[in-house]
């Protein structure tokens, strides 16, 4: 039986033991003298309970066998070939056992001439089809040992309710731990390849260093020199675009929040906040055009008309659409918190003769703060960690400037560059990638960790 | 018994609310502080208040009783505009503060509520030191001019509301770690430090335990000397014992206002005798 036919087996299994015990629950239940009320849990948590040990065990006896079988199935078939060609190694058997399995896949094995081949073609194939019996049966025969002996298990003492919650609850923390799982690979991959790049490149050329050119030579002979890889030019403009980014929409995005929230009708506001929430569903590639095509042009057509010289790929324009793009985040953040304030305080203080503007300083602002800014936060997350509309409308010279108006690039741009070209990848240029990550996740790491103790230290905690 | 609650129901419904009876005014002009002559209070098109004419003295305490949802605490936010936050709220009818109309025109609600403060049902501290609550009004309105003074007039106003022996020490810590009747004084404490003329208090007691109700009523006899004050109360006890003149409200309408002692002991409307014996309610 293939995989998916398992799969489907199963799941019919799951829905018949779900009735066998919801029945079988009913029918042990009603033969005492008051029926029902002698379970200890509704029946169809009888039902749950069954089909879940049923398809559990074998499920998770599925999943093992199927990510082993490839493994023991070519290490079967390798040991079965002629002696003299296992000598050549793994490698050749690689080669040899990928060309059998697309054979016997496309069903073309009669092509073959070669008599080893034809043997391991065979043996392939029966040690393959084996594995699979076995499986059907070794899986299928567990969810019906295990359907039964549930089945057995039921009587009206049983506490079914709180079996099917505690797996429920495992369940839960299992989904959790992935999420955790996934991230503390992810941070431990890119240590890893960090630690590769500091072999060839020393850390404090890394982080001191004013010359960004990660151009190595793929040949010895070839002229284009051994590449700089000081990173401060990148931070400074991740930096300085993210700064005026925040510097737009911050102000911008709490004033329409405080607007929104205080001062707006709600037919207004029912109307203009999904509005503006939109802004953050628009890709940010669109941004990214809108900068180079739109914004870009018009700075420096502005510049000159004031005498001012203005890159055509300025860091002004780059932080202007960037800013805009993250107006939401802070606006629907700010706002939601905002309303969260409760209305007993600004009684208060209107009570006692204080305008709405008072109020909304003195009174809801410093409430709603530590919301406020966790929104800034996370709008400066994103801004450090943007990088289509940088592509596109900062460049890719790494200026070591604070001047807005001149060109700058950025950690995730130069990411991108790196990545994106054909260097080996353990060649410090794509490994410089990894470091750069490395980097910028540990800004925004401290970022949090600041806001986090900012929070702590001035909140105005109303209950 | 079941007969019984029939007559009960058939005497709340049945019984008309025609006048208000008893005194609902004052004689003596010089002696009223607030008047309303025909209020009205809408919800969108729900009418809440129904024409309600009543003055309320100087340095009296007047309560408002009745049950639930019979409009005296939305009478009581009307009478300090604190019903201008809602927006399908809307006001008519003539209510005035010393003679002058506060929903004129000219009236702004901002200096009309630094006039006639609020004290509400649950304790609302802002979420600041106790200090910055009791100073918070008097730095809106620019009340004093130096530090110096402010402290006092902190402490003057924290020792009015009887709570300044039990938080001098901690003047700096937040005025949310106090207990209910602590937060409920400072609560008091901030709307005496704008110096009003008129306190209004919505259940002010009602979160809280009696031992920090008797404090607190101890202090609104008090108070009386300096201030004109209202009170909506859910307690008959409380009414009793701190008010001079007591008015009960019934489905929006004011029905009785009398001296306290004659509400209580010889009510002259029918409902209102059925609401004080407890017939319902």
């Amino acid at each position: 039986m293939p995989l998916n036919t398992i799969l489907i087996t199963l799941l019919l299994l799951l829905v018949f033991s779900y009735f066998i015990g919801k029945g079988r629950a009913i029918a042990v239940s009603t033969t005492k003298s008051n029926g029902r009320r002698n379970l200890h849990s509704l029946p169809s948590y009888y039902g749950y309970m069954v089909a879940l040990w049923t398809v559990i065990p074998a499920i998770a006896i599925l999943v093992i066998w199927t990510i082993f079988e490839t493994q023991i199935v070519s290490s079967l078939t390798f040991s079965s070939l002629p002696a003299e060609l296992q000598q050549e190694g793994q490698s050749s058997f690689g080669l040899l056992l990928n060309e059998v399995k697309n054979a016997v896949q496309s069903g073309q094995v009669d092509s073959f001439t070669d008599p080893v081949k034809i043997a391991a073609a065979e043996r392939y194939e029966s040690v393959r089809s084996i594995s699979l019996l076995a499986k059907t049966v070794v899986v299928l025969g567990v969810a019906l040992v295990c359907l039964y002996l549930g089945w057995r298990y039921i009587k009206p003492e049983t506490q079914a309710r709180n079996k099917v919650e505690s797996i429920a609850r495992w369940a839960m923390i299992l989904c959790a731990s992935i999420a955790i799982l996934t991230t503390v690979g992810i941070v431990f991959s890119v240590i890893f390849e960090s630690v590769l790049f500091f072999k060839s490149v020393s850390i404090t050329e890394f982080l001191f260093g004013t010359k960004w050119s990660p151009q190595t030579s793929i040949r010895a002979d070839q002229a284009g020199s051994s590449g700089a890889f000081g990173a401060v030019p990148l931070f400074v403009g991740t930096l300085l675009i993210s700064l005026i980014a925040l510097i737009i929409a911050v102000p911008l995005g709490l004033m329409s929040a405080i607007y929104l929230s205080e001062y707006a009708s709600s037919r207004f506001r029912s109307f203009a906040k999904p509005t503006l929430e939109i802004l953050a569903g628009i890709p940010t590639v669109v941004y990214g055009f809108f900068a180079a095509l739109t914004v870009a042009p018009f700075i420096r057509n502005l510049g000159e008309s004031l005498g001012l010289t203005v890159a055509s790929e300025s860091a002004l324009a780059a932080g202007l659409v960037m800013g805009i793009m993250i107006i939401p985040f802070v606006s629907s953040l700010s706002d939601d918190v905002i309303n969260a304030v409760p209305q007993s305080l600004r009684d208060g203080s209107f009570g006692m003769g204080a305008t709405k503007s008072e109020t909304i300083k003195q009174v809801v602002i410093p409430a709603a703060l530590p919301g406020i800014i966790g929104g800034v936060l996370l709008a400066a997350s994103r801004a450090i960690g943007e990088t289509m509309i940088v592509v596109m409308a900062a460049g890719l010279s790494a200026n070591l400037t604070f001047n807005p108006l001149e060109a700058v690039t950025t950690v995730t741009v130069q990411i991108v560059t790196l990545l994106t070209g054909d260097q080996e990848f353990d060649s410090p240029k794509t490994l410089a990638a990894f470091a750069l990550g490395l980097g910028l996740f540990l800004i925004t790491l401290l970022l949090n960790v600041i806001a986090l103790h900012v929070i702590r230290k001035y909140r105005e905690q109303y209950d | 018994m079941s007969t019984e609650i029939a007559d009960k129901n058939r005497d709340e419904f049945d019984i008309e609310i025609l006048n208000t009876v008893g005194k609902p005014f004052i004689d003596k002009p010089e002696d009223i502080k607030m008047a309303t002559r025909d209020c009205d209070v809408f919800y969108g098109d729900k009418q809440a208040i129904f024409g309600v004419d009543l003055d309320i003295g100087k340095n009296e305490i007047i309560a408002m009783i009745g049950p639930s949802g019979c409009g005296k605490s939305t009478y009581l936010r009307a009478l300090n505009r604190m019903n201008d936050t809602i927006e399908i709220c809307r006001v008519s009818g003539s209510l005035t503060l010393d003679g002058q109309d506060i929903y004129s025109k000219k009236q702004d609600p901002v200096l009309l509520r630094a006039r006639v403060g609020m004290v509400f049902q649950k304790p609302n501290p802002f979420p600041k030191s106790i200090y910055d609550n009791v100073a918070y009004g008097a730095r809106l309105h620019g009340l004093v001019s130096n530090k110096a003074d402010l402290d006092d007039l902190v402490e003057a106003s924290l020792t009015k509301a009887g709570l300044f022996k039990e938080v001098k020490d901690n003047l700096q810590k937040p005025g949310t770690g106090l207990s209910g009747g602590q937060q409920q004084r400072l609560c008091i404490a901030r709307t005496i430090a704008v110096d009003p003329e008129v306190i209004l208090m919505d259940e002010p007691t009602s979160a809280l335990d009696p031992i920090a109700t008797a404090i607190i009523e101890e202090l609104m006899d008090e108070l009386r000397h300096n201030y004109t004050i209202a009170i909506v109360t859910h307690s008959m006890q409380q009414a009793a014992r701190i008010s001079q003149r007591t008015a009960y409200f019934h489905l929006g309408k004011l029905v009785e206002v009398n001296a306290t002692n004659d509400v209580f002991t010889n009510p002259e409307h029918q409902l209102t005798e059925n609401y004080i014996t407890g017939r319902f309610g």
